[in-house]
């Protein structure tokens, strides 16, 4: 018996280490460790063996059970292994094809660079606020100390919409600084983005609709060095640290005194060449301290109260902000455009 | 406004070079456009002589030229120019030189000739005759050029000889010596036949082109070479005696000088922008104050001085009325009599071109030079058409005629402000002077108005009559009443200077309302406190002085051409312009915070384009305004109340001439767009404005819709549908209906929902009418939506608030019920959710078959149903009566029964 139980355990042991796939291995545990298997059946001789020699029989055969139970829990793990191996491989991919495209639409340019300048300011503490298009002319231009007579009034340059010249579509975000000074409490801090319309054919620079962007401030003590400051910060946020900037005088109704801001052409360092026209500087934007005038109108005291304003135009801060060499292009929405952003 | 640097040295010395100058000048406030020398296109074109002239042995019109150009060897030019004599001083263009308008020259051969350049005419250098008056050219008629433009019916015959006769007097001459005279005269030795036998003689001609062995036609009584005139003939006929030809010089030069100096093309130009609030440097005086402070140095201003004493007393000779006193703030006048027209002189001309302005005559010539030095125009007109001598500065009468200097004639209203004599007007004040008295060439007396007229005025009735001039353009802006005087006796000095006539004395000047000098406190603390800075007071008196501003105490006399300098902020500007905006210092913002950001209602709408976004569409930006045919495109009815739309009266064209109200065809225009660029699968959203009249104060009511709008694979209704599924969901608006929409004119009525939220309405969705996308030349399947934002807003759900999980399982059930066609999957489903006893969380829609077998006009409709309750876990039977109920009310309210 005891030879018996040690073929029994050698056959076993060798069956299951060299057997191929799953159905054979349990053919093999039948046939070894079954109801009716070999071992079993081995077992079933117990009876007939002496008391002293059954504890010492029994002792080896439960050996055996488990030396081959174990033999058929790693026969059966390496099987496993090898399936999962030759699965695993079957199931593999090229992953250089590319990947199935998840559609997502794009935020057109313009409001791309609006999206940021909204962002830079909402971060000072302003509130955006949008008005209307269709504007009086009273705003647009009487309000702001552009009085009758001055040549942004011609038929020439605005959209009129009665021939009493009182409604207009409006050519700058500026009449916002008056519906601002009217309907807000001192202090204020706003932008008023939004679209502006001015009697332009359309070319690779000009578009008779454009989009403009308005800031104000008005508060105790606000000072042109606060302006240049705030709007250096803006350059800097727009085109990079570092952009370098000059301030200019100039002339608007509605403030003084006035000033354009420049950026150092990013093309040529300041040198000249045809991206700013030869000057080595492109104009960004205007701005200035708000006339007293048009305070007064607003009925907030000049001598108590300072501010601010500027106006910017977007497309143009579109175009250099993302290289776009034509205007029409923003207007014409072709998708292989607006897919670029 | 262009500036000559060559003028500007004339009243401040400044030698900066032109890239140093304009930027100093941009930074303290006149901005420089540009910057250019006048002939900087014109290079290696220098001054030639020339030493011998021989015919072309292969050409009838070309000449073989050999020219002292400066150098030790002459140069060879072959030229087809007749104009020319030995012995002239021209233009030369030699090898590998340039001339305006990008042309490069370089050597060649003509017709086997070598030629080593070009001999240049006057508008090859882009100069023309009003530049240079003598280089005018009057052709002879050369006979040996005459073709004939009948070749059987010749006026001349074709082999006319010498002493033939032409016709009357004149007989073909044969020329010998020609002789330069100088002044442009020539004197010609001629021969011909009378009576059979020769006969010689000596004229002199100012035709440029005759040379030795020439046959000309001359007239033998008027002892004169005939020009083409003379014979009546066409240039066609003498294709070669042309009116135009080389520039032959009459200047003080040598070969070999650059043409450039020679010219006067040598100087800079600088173009400034001018703002509107600064007339007074609309003149080279203005500019060079400018300059002056700019670049703290002094500037040298001059006192016109008149001799005057022509014959007769002024007030005798002219008197002036000024009825329209309020346009007219100031009328200044002098006379001059005994007027000699002629060209103005070199340096003259010379700086009229420089600053864009062509010369004309002496008298034109110092009108326009004063405008450009003084910035005050003047006008120059015909004494002897003041009729009475006298002049009326008045408002025109209604339906009054008068005919400009440009030959145009109008018709005036009371608006227009005239110059007239006792009857009839004379000029357009401050606009253009009449075709009536207009300086001509035996002008004897000239009267020189130098005027400050009222600049609304005068821009209204420029703009009214379409004709903006140079003197419009500045008086509309407002000018200083005390140039007037200056100007004017700066005119007279420069008539005596020019010996352009006699000035008679004393000045006619007539004072309306001439304004008392703005006088100003200066406050240092003030100004520094607006601009952030602390510049010493005794730095501001500095500035202000260096600006002719007169600064005694804290008083500043603000000069009279400066009307734009009305108050403090005013001298701040001043004070800031010239201690430099760039040394302003940079702060940021003090003071009391202030809470920024978006609103509620702004958040949700740029929630609205990232959703779009996320959902695969791109935003588009499209105009405001459309044509009225729009309304036409997108098959709305002729009385579609929304076609009432803004209208703007002076569009650019009828493209865009209305303020959309909606959005719409904007969209299917930038879906035909892309179509037509053959973009596939477009998907695209606009959140913009649509305008509608009505609002307040005679303004538009301005409601932002979104719209979409898509085509190409993957495509469908229900796609579009699903965006707006998305968006609803997101703005968790509930209680949202979609229900058929069968009668919007843009849209497939069979494809087309309208949706609402409870009784608010939130717009439409659907395929575009095939129609009208034929209207746009699309053929494929065009999907929009149009979402009023507005009511999106409103449509908005409170925000989230927590649910707990299910603790317990649902149990489902599929049913399938069969109905009718016209039975919507909507109906359906509200018949589900009805006939539910509280169990029922969720309906979903998983299949509609038709078949044969189901009969004609029905469907099969199959729904997944979750059923659960919160508090246990359901039982069969429980969930077995909610369905139960469920298809019987489907049964009831449908006809709907369980397949």
């Amino acid at each position: 018996m005891k030879e018996q139980l040690a073929k029994i355990r050698a056959e076993a042991i060798s069956a299951f280490e060299s057997v191929k796939d799953a159905a054979a291995l349990d053919e093999l545990r039948v046939r070894y460790l079954g109801k009716k298997g070999e071992l079993t059946a081995v077992l079933k001789q117990m009876g007939r063996l002496s008391a002293e020699e059954r504890p010492a029989m029994g002792q080896l055969a439960n050996e055996v059970r488990a030396a081959l139970e174990t033999a058929l829990d790693t026969a059966s793990h390496k099987l496993e292994a090898a399936a999962l191996s030759a699965r695993l491989k079957a199931e593999a991919v090229d992953v250089t094809i590319p990947g199935k495209a998840a559609r997502v639409g794009r935020r057109h340019p313009m409001s791309a660079a609006l999206d940021e300048i909204k962002e830079i300011f909402i971060g000072m503490g302003f509130t955006v606020l949008d008005g209307p298009e269709i504007e009086l002319a009273q705003l647009n231009f009487d309000r702001l100390n552009a009085e009758e007579g001055h040549p942004s009034r011609d038929w020439s340059d605005t959209f009129y919409f009665d021939t009493d010249e009182r409604v207009m579509l409006r050519s700058q975000t500026s009449p916002m600084q008056v519906r601002a000074m009217d309907s807000m409490e001192l202090p204020i801090r706003i932008i008023a983005p939004g679209r502006v319309y001015r009697k332009d054919e359309v070319d690779a620079t000009h578009s008779p609709m454009f989009h403009q962007v308005e800031g104000m401030v008005i508060d105790k003590g606000v000072t042109m060095a606060d302006l240049k400051g705030t709007l250096n910060l803006l350059a800097e946020q727009l085109f990079g640290a570092g952009t370098v900037t000059r301030f200019r005088p100039h002339h608007f109704p509605f403030t003084e005194p006035s000033c354009e801001m420049d950026v150092q052409c990013h093309k040529c360092g300041g040198v000249g060449c045809p991206t700013c026209k030869g000057e080595g500087w492109i104009e960004i934007l205007g701005a200035g301290m708000i006339h007293p005038r048009v305070l007064e109108m607003a009925g907030i005291d000049p001598e108590q109260w300072s501010g601010w304003a500027f106006g910017m135009g977007l497309e143009r801060t579109a175009m250099r902000r993302f290289k776009i060499a034509d205007l029409r292009l923003i207007f014409e929405n072709d998708v292989r455009f607006l897919e670029q952003f | 406004m262009n500036l000559s640097r060559k003028w500007l040295n004339e009243f401040v010395k400044i030698d900066a070079p032109d890239r140093e100058f304009a930027e100093a000048m941009t930074l303290s406030g006149s901005k420089v456009e540009g910057t250019a020398e006048l002939g900087a296109e014109i290079k290696n074109v220098v001054v030639g002589k020339i030493l011998s002239m021989e015919r072309h042995p292969d050409s009838d019109h070309m000449w073989i030229c050999q020219i002292d150009v400066g150098g030790d060897a002459p140069v060879q030019i072959v030229t087809g120019a007749w104009n020319i004599h030995v012995g002239d001083l021209v233009p030369v263009a030699k090898d590998n030189s340039w001339l305006p308008g990008g042309v490069h020259i370089t050597r060649g051969n003509l017709r086997g000739v070598k030629s080593k350049g070009m001999l240049c005419s006057l508008p090859e250098l882009g100069l023309d005759e009003r530049d240079f008056p003598y280089a005018a050219i009057t052709p002879a008629a050369i006979l040996g050029d005459y073709h004939p433009i009948d070749p059987e019916k010749p006026s001349i015959p074709a082999e006319i000889e010498l002493g033939r006769k032409i016709f009357g007097p004149v007989v073909a001459a044969g020329a010998g010596e020609v002789k330069p005279l100088g002044g442009g005269r020539w004197s010609v030795a001629l021969v011909w036949a009378e009576d059979g036998s020769p006969v010689g003689t000596t004229v002199e001609t100012g035709c440029q082109n005759i040379h030795a062995m020439d046959l000309v036609a001359f007239n033998t009584k008027t002892r004169t070479i005939c020009t083409l005139d003379d014979l009546h003939a066409e240039q066609r006929e003498f294709p070669n005696c042309r009116p135009s030809g080389i520039f032959v010089l009459q200047e003080d030069c040598q070969p070999g000088d650059d043409i450039k100096a020679v010219t006067g093309m040598d100087d800079q130009v600088v173009e400034f922008e001018i703002t509107p609030n600064r007339p007074d440097c609309l003149s080279v005086i203005g500019l060079a104050r400018e300059a002056a402070a700019t670049f703290d140095k002094p500037l040298v201003l001059h006192t016109p001085e008149v001799k005057g004493g022509a014959e007769g007393v002024l007030p005798e000779l002219l008197d002036v009325e000024t009825p329209a006193a309020d346009l007219v703030p100031r009328y200044t006048a002098r006379m001059v009599r005994s007027v000699k027209i002629a060209p103005s002189p070199k340096w003259m001309r010379e700086r009229l071109r420089a600053m864009g302005v062509r010369p004309i005559n002496n008298i034109v010539d110092i009108t326009n030079y004063v405008m450009l030095e003084y910035g005050q125009p003047m006008h120059a007109f015909d004494y002897r058409y003041v009729n009475g001598g006298k002049i009326v500065v008045r408002r025109a009468a209604e339906g009054e005629k008068l005919t400009t200097l440009d030959g145009k004639e109008h018709t005036l209203n009371a608006n227009h402000l005239v110059i007239a004599d006792e009857g009839r007007a004379v000029g357009l004040a401050g606009i253009m002077g009449g075709l009536n008295s207009e300086i001509v060439a035996d002008t004897a007396d000239v009267v020189f108005e130098s005027a400050c007229f009222d600049g609304t005025c005068i821009r209204k009735g420029a703009l009214a009559l379409g004709m903006r001039t140079e003197a419009s353009a500045k008086f509309e802006k407002g000018l200083d009443p005390m140039n007037t005087l200056p100007a004017v006796n700066r005119a007279c000095e420069l008539v005596e200077l020019l010996g352009a006539g006699e000035v008679v004395d004393g000045v006619i000047d007539i004072l309306n309302n001439v304004p008392q000098p703005t006088v100003l406190k200066l406050e240092p603390d003030k100004i520094n406190a607006l601009l952030g800075t602390q510049v010493p007071g005794e730095e501001m008196v500095r500035i202000l002085r260096r600006l002719d501003f007169a600064v005694e105490g804290d008083q500043v006399t603000v000069p009279s051409w400066r009307a734009d300098v009305k108050r403090m902020a005013d001298l701040a500007e001043e004070v800031a312009r010239f201690h430099g905006y760039n040394n302003i210092p940079c702060t940021l913002m003090r003071g009391q915070t202030t809470q920024g950001g978006y609103s509620a209602d702004q958040k949700v709408e740029n929630r609205l384009g990232e959703v779009c976004r996320a959902c695969g569409y791109s935003e588009i930006l499209t105009y405001s305004f459309i044509s009225p045919a729009a309304y036409d495109r997108i098959g709305w009815a002729p009385d579609e109340p929304l076609r009432e739309s803004m209208r703007i009266l002076n569009p650019l064209g009828e493209d865009t001439s209305i303020m959309r109200t909606t959005a719409l065809p904007s969209m299917l225009e930038v879906l035909q767009r892309n179509y037509n660029y053959r973009n596939k699968g477009v998907r695209l959203y606009e959140l913009g404005k649509v305008y509608l009249p009505g609002g307040a104060d005679g303004l538009a009511v301005e409601p932002k819709f979104l719209t979409l709008g898509a085509y190409g694979a993957g495509m469908d209704f229900f796609a579009i549908k699903g965006v707006v599924e998305v968006i609803l969901k997101e703005l968790r608006a509930a209680d949202v209906e979609f229900y058929p929409c069968h009668d919007d004119p843009s849209y497939h009525p069979g494809r087309c929902a309208g949706v609402r939220c409870g009784s608010q309405h939130l717009g439409v969705v659907g395929q575009i009418h095939p129609a009208v996308a034929a209207n746009y030349g699309v053929e494929a399947e065009l999907y929009c939506a149009e979402l009023s934002v507005e009511a999106l807003l409103a449509a908005r759900g409170a925000d989230p608030e927590y649910v707990p999980l299910p603790k317990y399982p649902p149990i489902t059930r599929d049913i399938a019920v069969v109905c009718g066609e016209e039975v919507t999957v909507g109906a359906l489903e509200a018949a589900i959710r009805k006939g539910a006893r509280g169990l029922l969380r969720e309906v979903s829609l998983f299949d509609i078959y038709r078949g044969k077998n189901l009969g004609e006009n029905k469907k099969s409709v199959a729904f997944n149903l979750v059923l659960r309750a919160d508090d246990r876990s359901l039982t069969g039977e429980e969930a077995e009566e909610d369905v139960k109920s469920i298809l019987e009310t489907l049964e009831k309210d449908c006809g709907a029964v369980l397949r």
